[in-house]
């Protein structure tokens, strides 16, 4: 009984006793209850890997190192922090009639087991069972953008579970690629899918079958990123579903995504020895940057613009991670962590706003500091970090990428910078409106809970400031470990 | 040019002009069996060639002399394709004339006499006519094509004879390109020959006809000689697709006996292709006729995709 | 007879391929649904016929997974849905068919052109079949995109997973058991699910027609 059998335990089970008791009205205490101490599981695993380092459970199938502990915990706090933002929202949904009892069940259940989904993808070792832990993840993400059960959900949904499976059958044949030049090597096993082995070996892929491997593998991957050309059903899963479900979303999906590609690169550089995986995902980056900067200025609806946002980002994380210099890798992994805490955050201040409004366009909502002062003063808090205003975490990890960019790959900077300011435009014209002006808005029924804001906001200005040495010790060694 | 050779090929020419409306009816007598309707003889066609041959040709006015000796090209074109397709034996002497792509040529000398033919009395079944079978033609020769290459790249050989020869003595091999050039051929066949699905051969009415409507102008021996023509080109297709798809039993040059034995064994082949071609036609409905360049479409895919798996599989 | 076992293997990858092709081309969906029911089979069939050739008892396994998944279950399933959900007819595609049969072509030619350099260098006897199932996986993805109603797309989903299993089986030897059973219950979950959204689509815009799912736009 270790802390992973924990780590992981405690949300299946989440799951199951949800499914039976979720609709009732401790429903939504019990599912904070369930995030809490995964998040406690989380911790303890954390301890534990400060103490004796990188560690493998059963085995050898489950592998915790440097580039998957801080995440392992982040995603155990992010869920936490959307399920204590849930219980007033979601109770708020149901005074609306948005939801029945049935749809309470599916929810809460299927967000445990979203949670389990993610937080095996990001522990195990086994790159199969890592695509797995992925098709899982999309389809209980399918049913939560679905659970309102309007026109509009079924369509993002529909859209998603299609986009999405369509990308992540193409992952599968990147795995099935990646099988075979590891079987020439390691012979047929279930050892051969290890990562930990494949990593040990890589030098001895054959390069054309891994080239192929990694083109589908990113490709595939990459549609759960959110990378564009293979980004279109981001916005609308974002839009049409429950608030929590867009935090979680951005939060934490694009992560285990990104995490995965992270993965798969360290493979094919080892084989290749060329740069060409990381030409390409520089590639990928720089066109969903501009795209996403392009189409968030035409955006009416809040949560689709902040989606694009979440594009913008992760075209910029992938960009970083594409140059693999150490200290571009280390802005990568920075960045992922505050966007992750910050993204979230705005999401919980964007929910309450709409709730309030009752519309999710921009041009009818007005003057939240009067009426709720937390939440309009959550809104703009995390907007000027997710602009990058220092002293947040996001401008430490903008100026490094884009310092590095300019050293590195000095033709890309320029349109980086551009479409970082054309976001930073769109987003603050369309929010200042939102938050000051007049408005006859009403407080809403229930209090929102807004420590979870206030948190992530406050964790990212730290993360800003000051890391903490193991923390930095870790995205040191990651960073080492992704540019060998 | 050897005696045998000679012989060899003559007889098989006679053979094929001889057994060809043999072949029609045979079909004929399937399918009105398989419909639960009472066969006509075997020998009807012959009949109705004889009765044909001894009436008088009545002609419209303005015919040219395309239209008079159209009927007499295009007997000449399937007597030539029968020369050189190797039913009975790989010995004939005139088939360096022509292979397999010339062959498909010859099919488009005749698509293309009839077609002037029909045009040129001025009738509008004979444009309509004319039109349909251009359709016809347009895209099933790309497929019959396609299905000789894809048996020509697994024998290195475009010559009929030289195909049949390499295929019959390999070793019993299941060949993927084939099967699919196979199915293709099928459905080339049934278009080429104005079968059902694409054609029936029993109508005359205007929404479906295609063959019937090129050669409705056309009365005694001109008619007789354009019905002989088709039951050729029905027994040129089974020609090919038994050289192409089950060569065994042919008889190679310098092999008296085994040419004697041929003869059995191209009569049983044949009889087993009419009847499971009358199956076909009983199982299928007509097809609308804007449908049919999808047909025909999936026809020369199928045979394009046979020759893709032949050069990725490397084998057959 | 062990002789055979690579053509017989090449065989049924050619008839895969061709189901591929006649799916593609195929207007109802009842016999859509057979059509997916015997890509299956032959996926099973040549399964067991490299299990059988390189004694490697997982495939016998992987063989009896497909059938029951994809032969007997979710063919049984889908034929209900369509009954209940009363569609027979997809009248049109978004592009006509001839034209669909060309693309198909040329990803054809794409995906073994792709494939050509991998499937030389594996060690599986039935190596050279990657190409045939990475075509089969594009045409299944032209499928999804060229269909206008939820069904179509649903079995296109499903013969792009047929077309995944049968590269493994015929890159690999199939993969490790657990990742397969993995596979299969993602599957199942998602053709699960998939079936539920047709009742709600059904249920809220009164057809199964995808063109009413395209409110969600780009202003």
């Amino acid at each position: 009984m270790n802390a992973l059998f924990f780590v992981l335990g405690i949300p299946l089970l989440g799951s199951l006793v949800l499914a039976l008791f979720g609709h009732r009205s401790f429903a939504r205490d019990v599912n904070v209850l369930f995030s809490l101490l995964s998040f406690l599981a989380a911790c303890v695993l954390t301890v534990q890997v400060i103490n004796n380092g990188p560690a493998w459970y059963w085995s050898r199938q489950f592998y915790i190192d440097p580039l998957n502990v801080f995440l392992v915990t982040l995603t155990a706090f992010v869920s936490l922090s959307t399920a204590i933002f849930s219980r007033p929202y979601m109770l708020i949904e149901q005074d609306h009639g948005k939801m029945t009892p049935p749809r309470m069940r599916l929810y809460h259940s299927m967000y445990q087991l979203f949670g389990f989904t993610m937080l095996l993808g990001f522990t195990t070792n086994n790159l199969g069972l890592l695509w797995v832990a992925m098709e899982a993840a999309t389809l209980t993400t399918v049913l939560l953008v679905s659970v309102y059960r309007t026109a509009a959900s079924l369509e993002a949904a529909w859209k998603y579970f299609i986009l999405c499976g369509v990308g992540i059958a193409q992952a599968l044949f990147g795995t099935i690629l990646l099988y075979m030049a590891a079987e020439r090597v390691l012979g047929p096993e279930n050892a051969t899918l290890l990562w930990t082995n494949l990593n040990d070996i890589k030098a001895q892929l054959d390069p054309t079958i891994v080239t192929l491997a990694f083109v589908f593998l990113l490709i595939g991957y990459g549609t759960k990123v959110g990378l564009v050309p293979l980004h279109s059903w981001l916005p609308d899963a974002h839009a049409e579903g429950p608030t929590p479900v867009s935090a979680v979303l951005s939060g934490l999906l694009l992560n285990v995504a990104m995490y995965a590609v992270l993965r798969c690169k360290v493979l094919t550089d080892g084989a290749l020895g060329t740069a060409m995986a990381g030409h390409i995902m520089m590639g990928f980056g720089l066109l969903s940057v501009t795209v996403a900067a392009f189409f968030l200025s035409r955006q009416k609806d809040v949560k689709r613009m902040f989606a694009y946002s979440s594009i913008e980002h992760m075209g910029l994380i992938t960009f970083a991670f594409g140059m693999g210099t150490p200290v571009a890798n280390f802005a990568g992994l920075l960045h992922m962590t505050v966007h992750s805490l910050v993204k979230s955050a705005i999401f919980f201040t964007v929910g309450h706003a709409t709730q309030k409004a009752g519309t999710q366009m921009m041009s009818e909502i007005r003057g939240l500091i009067k009426v709720n002062p937390t939440v309009g003063w959550g809104l703009m808090i995390g907007v000027m970090a997710i602009l990058g205003m220092p002293p947040f975490g996001v401008f430490a990890s903008e100026f490094l990428i884009l310092t590095t960019a300019m050293r590195e790959q000095p033709w890309a900077a320029p349109f980086l910078f551009l479409a970082l300011v054309v976001a930073f435009a769109s987003i603050l014209v369309r929010v200042l409106p939102m938050v000051f002006g007049d408005t006859e808005l009403k407080p809403l029924a229930h209090p929102p809970a807004l420590i979870p804001v206030f948190a992530h906001l406050l964790l990212a200005l730290v993360l800003g400031l000051y890391i903490p040495p193991y923390l930095n010790g870790w995205y040191v060694q990651a960073s080492k470990m992704l540019g060998s | 040019m050897s005696w045998l050779g000679a012989f060899s090929q003559s007889l098989a020419l006679l053979t094929a002009v001889l057994l060809a409306p043999l072949l029609t009816g045979w079909v004929n007598a399937c399918r009105a069996r398989l419909q639960n309707k009472k066969p006509p003889s075997l020998l009807q066609p012959y009949r109705l060639l004889h009765k044909l041959f001894h009436k008088d040709s009545v002609m419209a006015e303005h015919a040219s002399s395309l239209y008079r000796s159209a009927p007499y090209v295009i007997f000449a074109c399937m007597l030539m394709a029968c020369a050189i397709v190797p039913t009975l034996s790989t010995d004939l002497p005139l088939s360096p004339a022509a292979d397999g792509i010339a062959l498909v040529g010859l099919f488009a000398l005749a698509r293309v006499f009839m077609s002037l033919a029909a045009m040129d009395v001025g009738t509008a079944f004979g444009s309509l006519g004319a039109r349909r079978e251009m359709l016809v033609g347009f895209l099933a020769e790309p497929a019959l094509l396609m299905v000789l290459f894809c048996a020509s790249m697994i024998t290195r050989s475009t010559s009929l004879t030289e195909i049949v020869e390499t295929l019959a003595h390999r070793d019993l091999a299941i060949y993927p390109s084939l099967l699919l050039a196979g199915v293709a051929f099928t459905m080339v066949s049934l278009a080429e020959n104005a079968r059902v699905p694409v054609d029936n051969p029993d109508t005359h009415l205007e929404l479906t006809m295609i063959h019937e409507a090129l050669i409705l102008e056309y009365s005694a021996r001109h008619l007789a000689l354009l019905e002989w023509a088709a039951s050729l080109k029905l027994f040129v297709y089974s020609g090919i697709g038994l050289a192409l798809f089950f060569p065994w039993g042919v008889a190679e040059a310098n092999a008296p006996l085994a040419l004697l034995l041929a003869l059995p064994v191209l009569v049983f082949k044949l009889a087993i292709g009419g009847a499971l071609m009358a199956l076909i036609e009983t199982l299928n409905a007509k097809m609308r006729v804007f449908r049919v360049p999808e047909f025909l479409g999936t026809a020369f895919l199928m045979a394009v995709i046979g020759l893709l798996v032949n050069v990725l599989l490397g084998v057959g | 007879m062990l002789r055979h076992v690579p053509q017989l293997i090449n065989l049924f990858a050619t008839l895969i391929l061709l189901l591929s092709f006649a799916m593609i081309s195929q207007r109802r969906i009842g016999s859509l649904i057979n059509l997916f029911m015997m890509q299956g089979a032959a996926l099973v069939a040549a399964s067991w016929l490299l299990a059988y050739a390189t004694q490697q008892p997982d495939l016998y396994w992987s063989g009896a997974l497909t059938l029951l998944l994809k032969v007997v279950f979710i063919p049984w399933m889908l034929q209900r849905l369509i009954r209940k959900l009363n569609v027979r007819w997809d009248v049109e595609t978004l592009i006509n068919i001839p034209t669909t049969m060309l693309v198909g072509i040329a990803l054809v030619i794409f995906a073994f052109g792709l494939a050509l350099p991998v499937s030389r260098l594996s060690h599986s006897m039935a190596g050279g079949s990657l190409g045939i199932a990475l075509a089969c996986v594009l045409l299944a993805f032209m499928m999804m995109i060229t269909r206008s109603k939820a069904v179509p797309q649903v079995i296109g989903f499903l013969s792009m997973e047929n077309g995944l299993i049968f590269a493994a089986t015929t890159a690999t030897n199939g993969m490790p058991m657990i990742v397969e059973f993995g596979i299969a219950l993602d599957v199942l979950v998602g053709v699960l699910i998939l079936g539920v959204f047709m009742f709600q689509i059904r249920e809220k815009f009164d057809s199964l027609d995808i063109h009413h799912l395209e409110s969600l736009r780009e202003d």
